[in-house]
């Protein structure tokens, strides 16, 4: 963007060179581009027959099944399916609701925080007390609330277009539609996520655009009769990109943990979803003292705890190189 | 200082009030209602019971009812638990969950000033490095894997604390240890980039200059500065504290204010949902409050604006 040169204190030019040397980020980059690979491709490649309940529940790791002859590597759950499908499709729903809760807040904070920094004045401060307001909201409960008030009407809605192909006679639709429904709390978890985490993205972008746009490019453009919206969307949110990128990430793990903290509590991800927290709730339901059947805690823990990780490392790595005045 | 104080209860009052309005309002318009059981009730007597709790007829008339009573501090009765009281169950579960959040509050504020201060008087050593790396690793570990994990370490395999109950010193201790670990490491990266930045200043160097050692320097002048953005962050952090603790309750089986919210919710118990939420944010206003109060006693230069 050649008219939008970056200043040299919001966006140094040498932020990706900064991230370039800082190796932890990388792995952590790394790390996280194979997992997400490894959990969109390998559920397609395993056989059906593995990814099905069957009669052999708990079966150890790298035993063969008694009852299928099938070969578990980390073994089978309570309903005798193969634990490192449900690990990986665990992967994909705790992942994409922590991408997609956190790019929902990320929709809403930016513009928020847009607004509410170029507008400056009254408008400010209303917006910005609003935030505060909403800062000392009890932000899990907030989300049990939502979550509980949205279910219903998401599961109502749904049922709504399966009817409604019932009744146009298409079949295929209709058992689509009812399949979806299963996971119709995946949705609901990304929306109430979404719209409780975006309080922090908001203060963020506010304050950069309090700098920026006192900025000579941005009183150039604006004396060349520039309207507000083509300021906000030409000159300054190709300065904030990095700022919000780096958010995002940091946004994505918190996301990801309020997931599986009311998916331990049996509040979010349903079977037959899984996600990272619901598997550990499934597992740490049949823990007894006897027997113990480690392999359903620790792998969802191991690799929900690796990712978290992570996506830390990469979100200061990022802060580091493009926001490094900000700190904590 | 009055002025202050009496425009901050005032702005309180307004927020309590609105979180409740949207709290009621969203539990109302839920779906299922407080007397919906899997064998429904006849309709005439859960007309009956809807009339006796004020939840009958339209939203608007079951929040003003519901605020009509609030006004006259009655927290109303719990829908689910017959014949209690919501101020009775609250009196009931909050002193473990006060217990537990003040332990944990203690350690996080404590371990978190004394780690970072480390960090930054080591910087760029391996004891910065290792005390930054456990930082990020207890953020990242949720609080229902490490319970397990602490439990499995130190009472069944070091056998230093007992395994579960509730009430004693040394029943307490892993559960507020597990519920501190990600604030330790929150208190312990702001203190420690806080402290960097005093480090680097001028009055720090004249003490340096007049004799002082490293630790006599930091002990006496930088810490007073260095900790105004941790006390910020303990207002906060008391609230987490609180709302976090629903998870520690439930891996460590504490009957605690957190598996009220959780069931509640659940339970559609609304006056009982909204008593906790009261509750729970007066504690917080009560306890930003009291920082900003500190904050003014900390650092002369600050006057509180009403």
């Amino acid at each position: 963007m050649p008219e939008a040169a970056a200043p040299a204190s919001i966006a140094r030019p040498d932020g990706w060179q900064i991230l370039k040397r800082n190796r932890a980020a990388l792995i952590a980059l790394g790390f996280l581009v194979g997992l997400s690979l490894i959990a969109i491709v390998v559920p397609l490649l395993l056989p059906d027959e593995l990814k099905a309940t069957s009669s052999a529940s708990f079966v150890p790791p790298m035993q063969r099944a008694m009852e299928t002859h099938a070969t578990h590597v980390l073994g089978t759950d309570v309903n005798g399916q193969d634990m490192l499908y449900r690990l990986l499709s665990g992967a994909r729903v705790s992942l994409g609701v922590g991408l997609i809760g956190a790019l929902i807040s990320l929709g809403i904070g930016t513009l928020y925080g847009m607004i509410s920094g170029y507008a400056g004045g009254r408008i400010d401060g209303v917006m910005m007390r609003t935030v505060e307001v909403l800062q000392s909201v009890p932000r899990i409960l907030f989300i049990m609330i939502l979550i509980a008030a949205l279910d219903d009407y998401v599961k109502e809605w749904i049922d709504g277009w399966r009817l409604a192909a019932q009744a146009r006679n298409w079949s295929d639709l209709a058992a689509n539609i009812s399949e979806v429904k299963a996971y119709s709390k995946v949705l609901v978890m990304i929306v109430s996520l979404g719209l409780v985490e975006w309080l922090t993205m908001a203060r963020i972008v506010r304050g950069q655009v309090l700098v920026l746009r006192e900025m000579t490019f941005v009183t150039a453009s604006r004396a060349m009769g520039q309207s507000p919206w083509g300021v906000l969307r030409r000159h300054l949110l190709p300065n904030l990109s990095t700022i919000i990128l780096t958010y995002l990430t940091l946004t994505i793990p918190a996301v990801i943990l309020d997931e599986s903290f009311l998916s331990f509590l049996g509040l979010g991800i349903e079977d037959p979803a899984a996600s990272w927290g619901s598997l550990l709730k499934d597992g740490a339901q049949v823990i007894n003292p006897l027997e113990s059947k480690w392999w359903l805690l620790v792998f969802p823990a191991l690799l929900m705890s690796a990712s978290l990780l992570a996506l830390n490392f990469l979100g200061d790595g990022l802060r580091d190189a493009f926001d490094p005045k900000s700190g904590d | 200082m009055l002025p202050f104080l009496l425009r901050r209860a005032f702005s309180s009052v307004i927020v309590i009030f609105c979180v409740i309005s949207i709290t009621f309002v969203l539990a109302r318009i839920t779906k299922g209602g407080p007397f919906d059981k899997e064998k429904e009730p006849p309709p005439h007597i859960k007309e009956a019971l809807l009339t006796r709790y004020k939840l009958n007829g339209t939203v608007w008339d079951q929040y003003t009812a519901y605020v009509g009573s609030l006004v006259r501090f009655d927290l109303g009765l719990s829908t689910r638990y017959r014949d209690w009281r919501v101020s009775e169950l609250l009196r009931q579960k909050m002193p473990n969950s006060f217990a537990l959040g003040t332990l944990s509050f203690l350690i996080a504020s404590c371990a978190g000033v004394f780690l970072g201060s480390l960090a930054a008087m080591k910087k760029d050593t391996w004891i910065d490095r290792s005390a930054m790396f456990g930082a990020l690793l207890s953020i990242s570990i949720p609080s229902f894997i490490s319970g397990p994990f602490l439990i499995a370490v130190f009472a069944l395999w070091l056998g230093w604390l007992p395994v579960g109950g509730w009430g004693t010193m040394s029943q307490m201790i892993l559960p507020a240890i597990c519920l501190a670990a990600p604030y330790i490491a929150y208190v312990a990266r702001l203190m420690r980039n806080s402290l960097l930045d005093v480090l680097k200043s001028d009055f720090l160097r004249t003490a340096r200059a007049k004799g002082l050692t490293e630790t006599q320097a930091v002990a006496k002048h930088a810490i007073k500065v260095a900790i105004l953005p941790v006390i910020t962050f303990l207002g906060p952090l008391a609230a987490h504290l609180l709302t976090g603790s629903m998870i520690v309750e439930s891996v460590f089986n504490i009957s605690g204010a957190g598996m009220i919210f959780v069931n509640s919710i659940q339970n559609r118990d609304v006056f009982l949902l909204g008593g906790a939420v009261i509750v729970y944010c007066v504690l917080l206003v009560l306890f930003n409050l009291f920082v900003d109060v500190i904050y003014t006693l900390l650092d002369k230069r600050i006057k509180l604006y009403a």
